[in-house]
């Protein structure tokens, strides 16, 4: 088994739960991810599979990853990734969301919306100065240390720069429906990424930790 | 249609309150208070109807000891028990919003005129009244045979119901 599968976000609705009222979801699709090459300790030093999504043109792709599905026996496809486990599987093998159920907990991580180089105020939450008032102070970071002491500006200090497009999680996010014969999965609250974006779905890390599995 | 709008589709519930902007509306809301389940009646008019499929919304708009209230029910919410429909109103705009800035009788919306088909129609809007208000016109239909009566009898039995 693996815990995890790859997939696309749909978009974002809302359906409303027997005593909970209306909650608001995440429509993934996960799969159906096929396993393109199961990698075992004694060939490769550790134990994944590399499962892929999504269907591509041959043409698409350059000719060592055509060989590489080849070999599987898979369709070419847009995405692959890891995941660590799988000893049970085998290459060509079919997984799909039946892995997660109602009421359990996941990771999502997905690229988030790239919003272009911004400033310390919507980067950094800064608070900014007065907009009237003569005030000469509006959006800039302001002092960004002190002189003779530390003599230098600190690690992670707040600066202007790129904003999003960057690999986000959300964790511990709940399943509240799966779909397996549309492949559809729900997941409560927002997920990283905008519509069509690839998402790396995998059993919520803490709660695993915490049942001690 | 992409897939995320068929399966909204799906989740729409099957009976859906049926309204019409402008119409003064009761809705019947159950409220759970502990384990007791009760029904509180909720009578305004319909101001606003937003959104698509399974997120569709309306509003709608009272005045409560002087006071304007406006309650926001999703079509699809499984806490209305039914929606009655009181009086229809004569209104040219989608969004009544123009009936905040006003009070008292400025705030009225007069009432649709009665035309014989379109009175029809609201009445069997109302499937609860409906079998009751056709019994009891046929009972007046009794008394007055002329067809005239049947269609000024309706509009006396609604607002009693």
């Amino acid at each position: 088994m693996i815990n995890g599968l790859i997939g696309c976000k749909l978009g974002m609705t809302q359906v409303f739960l027997e005593g909970r009222g209306l909650i608001p979801v995440t429509v993934l699709e996960l799969g159906p991810c096929k396993v393109v090459q199961v990698k075992t300790v004694e060939k490769d030093g550790y134990q994944a599979a590399q499962i892929s999504f999504g269907n591509v043109k041959e043409g698409r792709l350059v000719k060592p990853l055509v060989g590489h599905y080849g070999k599987a026996g898979v369709a070419p496809s847009k995405f692959l990734r890891e995941f660590h486990g799988g000893e049970d599987l085998l290459a060509g093998q079919v997984l799909s969301a039946d892995i997660f159920s109602e009421g359990d907990f996941v990771d999502v991580t997905g690229t988030s919306r790239g919003k272009g180089f911004q400033g310390v105020m919507k980067r950094h939450n800064y608070g900014g100065g007065r907009k009237t008032h003569g005030s000469r102070f509006h959006r800039a970071p302001g002092s960004i240390g002190s002189s003779a002491y530390p003599s230098h500006v600190f690690k992670n200090k707040g600066m202007p720069g790129q904003m999003g497009n960057e690999r986000v999680t959300a964790e511990g996010l709940e399943v509240i429906d799966v779909r397996l014969e549309e492949n559809l999965v729900l997941v409560k609250g927002a997920v990283p990424g905008g519509t069509k974006g690839l998402v790396v779905v995998r059993k919520s890390l803490k709660r695993r930790l915490k049942q001690g599995k | 249609m992409n897939r995320l709008e068929r399966l909204e589709e799906g989740l729409i519930k099957k009976d859906t309150p049926e309204m019409k902007i402008g119409q003064t509306v009761r809705v019947h809301v159950r409220i759970k208070e502990g384990d007791k389940e009760r029904i509180q009646v909720y009578e305004g008019i319909v101001i606003r109807i937003k959104g698509t499929r399974n997120r569709r919304t309306f509003t709608v708009r009272k005045i409560s000891f002087g006071v304007g209230v406006e309650r926001i029910f999703p079509f699809n919410s499984p806490f209305i028990d039914q929606v009655e429909t009181v009086r229809e109103g004569k209104v040219r705009r989608a969004k009544l919003y123009y009936l905040r800035e006003r009070t008292g009788r400025a705030a009225r919306i007069t009432e649709k005129a009665r035309v014989y088909p379109t009175q029809q129609k609201s009445v069997s809007k109302i499937p609860e009244v409906k079998a009751e208000v056709k019994a009891e016109v046929k009972a007046e239909v009794k008394v007055k045979p002329e067809p005239k009566a049947k269609t000024k009898a309706t509009p006396k039995v609604k607002p009693e119901e």
